[in-house]
Order: C-alpha cells, then sequence, then structure tokens
C-alpha cells in the first residue's frame, strides 16, 4: 500500500477543510482499504470522518433522515427504518456479510467503486481506473456487465443493493462542500452513467461530503419485495437485483416503484412500466405484461444476454412478492 | 610508456579534483532534490501511536498508518490465532469482534481501531475452559484443516450474540461471510445450534 497521511476529523467542516486533491475521506472502509491495497485508489490523505458524520436515524418533515456513519446492520435493525421502509432493510441485508454489515456505514454505500474485474484487475485496461487505458470489459469476460445505459467507455455495474431500494423511494442524498453550502441531491440524480466520462461514478461535487439520506414518507410498507439473483446464494454481488414496491387500494395499483441493481452503472429505475402499472388491477396477467415492457431499450453485451430473461423473471416474481410479502 | 603514465596521472589528478569539488557540492542539492521528490511522489510513512484494549489488555503501540489491525495482531502481538485468507474482505477468516461486533480486522486499519476494545479467538475462553461455542466445533467436528476455524468461531459467537439461529436457513444467510474450503459446513451450523440450544 502506498504510504498516507492519517487524519482524524471531529466535523464535517474539518474534514471538508483538510481534503486534498487527491484524498480519500474513510468511514467503514470496507471498499476503500480494499482498493487501496490493490493500488487502484491511491491517497496522499485519508481522513477519518467517522467521529464528524451523524450516526442519527431520525424522523423529520420530509421522512426520515438517515446520519452518513449509520451503519448498514444499525439501519437494518433500527425501528423506525423497519416499520416504515422494509423494503430498505430487505435491500440492505442482502447486501455483504454480517460482518461488512457491522462496518460499512450509509453513505460509504452509496459511493462504492464498481466490481467489474477489470476495474479490479491493474493488469488490464479500464477507463474507469485510467482515463486512457480503454476498455476490457466490452469485448471481454462481460457476464456481470451492464445491459442498459452502457457508454463505448464503460459498461461497469453500480455494486450496492442498499442504493437499489434508495432510488425505488425516490430518496435525497444531503452534501454539504467545503464553503459550507449544502445540496440536495434527488437519488435518481445521484449516480451517472458512464458516457465518456466513466471515471466518474456519480455527481457529487469535489470534495464534497454525503452528510445523510432523506427518504420521504410513502406508503410503500406493506407492498414491497427484494429479489437478488447471482452466483451463489448469498455473499456475492448481483447479476439481477429488482426493488418493487405498490401503493394498493382494493386491488387496484394507485402507484408502483420499480428499480434494478446489477443492470446499469446506476441504480435503474424503470418509469415505463411503473406507468404501465398504475391504475391496472394487481394481478399476475398485469405483472406479467409489466415484465415485457422492461425488454424494451436493453442491450446486452456479448456474454451477458442471459441477464435478459433473468431480469424479466426477476421483475415478474418481484412484483408478485409485493401482494404476499 | 613513463611519460604516459604521468600524463596520465596529472589528468587523473584534475578529473578526480573537479569531481571531489563536485562531490563536496552535490549533496545539498542532492538532498535537497530527494526531498522533493518524496514529497510530491513518495508520501513518508507516517507512524501514529495507537491504545487498543486487545482480550482485556491495553497495548499501546507506535504502527504505520497502513498497517491493518489483523497485521497488528499478528505481526505486532503475535496473536496469530486471526488468520489471513484473502486479506480483502471476501473469506471472513480474519473475523474479530471490535466493540461487541463482529468485523474484519483485514479491511480495519489498526488507527481506526483507536481505544477499541477487541476481542480475537484467544480472548474466547475462560482460562482453562474452552468457550462453548469452542468446544461445540469440537464436538459437531465443525472444522476440518482448521484455518477458517477462529474467523468461524468469532462469527459463529456474534451469530448466537446477534439471534440470527431461528433456522438452518437463517443461520447460513448469517454465516455467509466465513467461507470454508474444506466444506464443513454442516458441523459448523449444527455447532451454532447446540450453542443457541443452550
Amino acid at each position: 500500500m502506498k504510504p498516507f497521511y492519517f487524519e482524524k476529523t471531529g466535523t464535517v467542516s474539518e474534514a471538508l477543510n483538510k481534503k486534498s486533491e487527491n484524498g480519500q475521506y474513510i468511514a467503514g472502509g470496507t471498499n476503500l482499504v480494499d482498493l487501496m491495497k490493490k493500488n487502484i485508489t491511491l491517497p496522499d490523505r485519508v481522513i477519518d470522518v467517522t467521529s464528524g458524520l451523524s450516526s442519527s436515524i431520525e424522523r423529520v418533515s420530509l421522512g426520515i433522515k438517515i446520519g452518513a456513519m449509520v451503519r448498514n446492520s444499525v439501519m437494518a435493525g433500527n425501528s423506525l427504518i423497519v416499520s416504515a421502509y422494509p423494503l430498505l432493510v430487505k435491500a440492505v441485508l442482502a447486501g455483504a456479510s454480517p460482518q461488512i454489515r457491522n462496518m460499512a456505514s450509509v453513505g460509504g454505500n452509496l459511493l462504492q467503486r464498481t466490481r467489474c474485474p477489470y476495474f479490479y484487475d491493474t493488469t488490464t485496461p479500464c477507463n474507469k481506473r485510467d482515463k486512457k487505458g480503454g476498455c476490457g470489459a466490452r469485448e471481454g469476460l462481460n457476464r456481470m456487465s451492464a445491459i442498459i445505459g452502457q457508454s463505448e467507455q464503460c459498461v461497469a455495474v453500480h455494486p450496492s443493493d442498499l442504493c437499489v431500494g434508495l432510488a425505488a423511494l425516490d430518496a435525497i442524498v444531503n452534501v454539504e462542500e467545503k464553503d459550507g453550502k449544502k445540496t440536495k441531491i434527488n437519488f435518481k440524480d445521484f449516480h451517472k452513467l458512464p458516457e465518456s466520462t466513466p471515471w466518474l461514478d456519480n455527481n457529487l461535487p469535489e470534495g464534497a461530503l454525503i452528510t445523510s439520506v432523506e427518504v420521504p414518507d410513502n406508503a410503500f410498507n406493506k407492498h414491497y419485495a427484494y429479489i437478488k439473483l447471482r452466483d451463489r446464494d448469498s455473499y456475492a454481488f448481483a447479476l439481477v437485483s429488482v426493488a418493487a414496491a405498490l401503493d394498493l387500494e382494493n386491488g387496484v395499483i394507485k402507484s408502483a416503484r420499480l428499480a434494478s441493481g446489477g443492470v446499469a452503472h446506476k441504480p435503474w429505475r424503470w418509469y415505463a412500466v411503473e406507468k404501465f402499472l398504475e391504475g391496472k388491477s394487481a394481478t399476475s396477467k398485469t405483472f406479467k405484461e409489466a415484465a415485457e415492457i422492461v425488454k424494451e431499450g436493453l442491450q446486452p453485451l456479448s456474454g451477458n444476454a442471459f441477464k435478459v430473461p433473468l431480469l424479466k423473471g426477476a421483475i415478474e416474481t418481484a412484483l408478485n412478492q409485493c401482494l404476499t410479502p | 610508456m613513463a611519460e604516459n603514465k604521468q600524463n596520465y596521472s596529472r589528468r587523473f589528478f584534475l578529473k578526480s579534483s573537479a569531481a571531489f569539488t563536485a562531490l563536496a557540492v552535490l549533496p545539498a542539492s542532492v538532498k535537497a532534490f530527494y526531498l522533493d521528490v518524496e514529497r510530491v511522489e513518495l508520501p513518508l510513512k507516517q507512524n501514529l501511536s495507537v491504545k487498543i484494549s486487545i482480550n482485556n489488555k491495553t497495548h499501546e503501540l507506535v504502527i504505520d498508518s497502513r498497517k491493518t489491525l489483523l497485521d497488528l495482531l499478528r505481526e505486532d502481538l503475535y496473536l496469530t490465532g486471526t488468520k489471513k485468507g484473502c486479506d480483502h474482505g471476501q473469506c471472513g477468516a480474519c473475523t474479530v469482534h471490535i466493540n461487541g461486533e463482529r468485523a474484519l480486522s483485514c479491511l480495519t486499519l489498526a488507527v481506526m481501531a483507536q481505544h477499541a476494545s477487541v476481542t480475537t479467538i484467544e480472548g474466547l475462553a475462560d482460562g482453562e475452559k474452552l468457550h462453548p461455542m469452542q468446544q461445540a466445533f469440537m464436538d459437531c467436528d465443525g472444522f476440518q484443516c482448521g484455518y477458517c476455524t477462529p474467523g468461524q468461531i468469532m462469527s459463529a459467537v456474534a451469530c448466537v450474540n446477534e439471534g440470527h439461529t431461528g433456522s438452518v436457513a437463517e443461520i447460513k444467510e448469517f454465516m455467509s461471510g466465513n467461507l470454508c474450503r474444506c466444506g464443513a459446513y454442516n458441523g459448523i451450523v449444527q455447532s451454532i445450534q447446540k450453542v443457541a440450544a443452550g
């Protein structure tokens, strides 16, 4: 590992001021320490933000605010989250292992890097690691890669499960910058597509810190499902995952939310499917038709066409599961 | 030949004088240049002092900022019960308890465990009396080669403490962060069931 200066900070503003251009904030460290060991991330300065960031989960006017430093396991067991957003509990428990969930923070979960094997292997080309490196995955081993929204430069997928749930529930990311400026970023705009700048995973301003994530009040705590399909049953990244939630009234879908992981560079919302579902009766026939819509616009690569039927089936199953969560 | 030797000697004298003069001047600039390179390209190693309680004994150490808790345990304190499997957070062999919760010591920077209370496999037994989970692993054949076992046991103790022992499926899900290449999973699940039953 390349030597670095370690500094512990006590407040958000202190951390923001200490951040150098090549510096990295560290919270849970479950992704960053690994990336540093593999010489993928080479910070000159590592700034410990564990004391400065909030670890509380509280009710706010909009809904519930989750501090950036809340550990994944704490979030999964929090009574406010369990009753208001059980979908998030399912999503977060589908990710990683109990040890890692005890360490990993909510803010860090949003900022974790892709697990694309070409990104992780420094002997292979990767535009995300090296701006002019090329993409090895596009024409290479790409069974784990994206099937929608990818670019010539990058076909990586975002690895998070929690983020799929947060995207489905229209969360808001609270961000603070060095000059004290505080911004709210809608979850759908937080992560970005690779386009011609694949080295950027998200639209977080340079040097800024995520301070909390807010989830607005909703009626999606009765009919929800999170399905994660992967190479082994637990402790593996998703090939395809689906977060689904329905707001039902007398068997009719008032509103629907549908998002997927493992398919794109960002958690992917299926807005057209949601629109199709609204106003229809919640039957398996409706769900089958809805899953068909998903196929439009998918552009699988040489090695991941299997994700298309996998995704279609996962969406249909998730929507059906919403009726009996 | 003799003349040549003389000429050569004069030339040699002139050359070496110049070299000595240069050497007398160079060190300062070479050193400054090296320091510049070091500052820009090679950050100095940083040593930090940490105070960590491990198995109820407080240790004060001066360590490199890059050192993981796993390496601190094994290399500084010779607590080699905690194993290094993958060193990348994928196998669980390095599982310890930090402030009572299971965590991966290979992905924990030791400086971030400042003032923490850490329990390793060495701290589990009560004197000569094994922890019930250690005994259960022996009784139920919860291991074969034994390399993953310290991590499995630390994780298993936490799994019981957390109450995730309702079913075999639940135990498997909450033990999925610990891999066993020998495939002793059935014995591990039985060990946990045995301890959970009391």
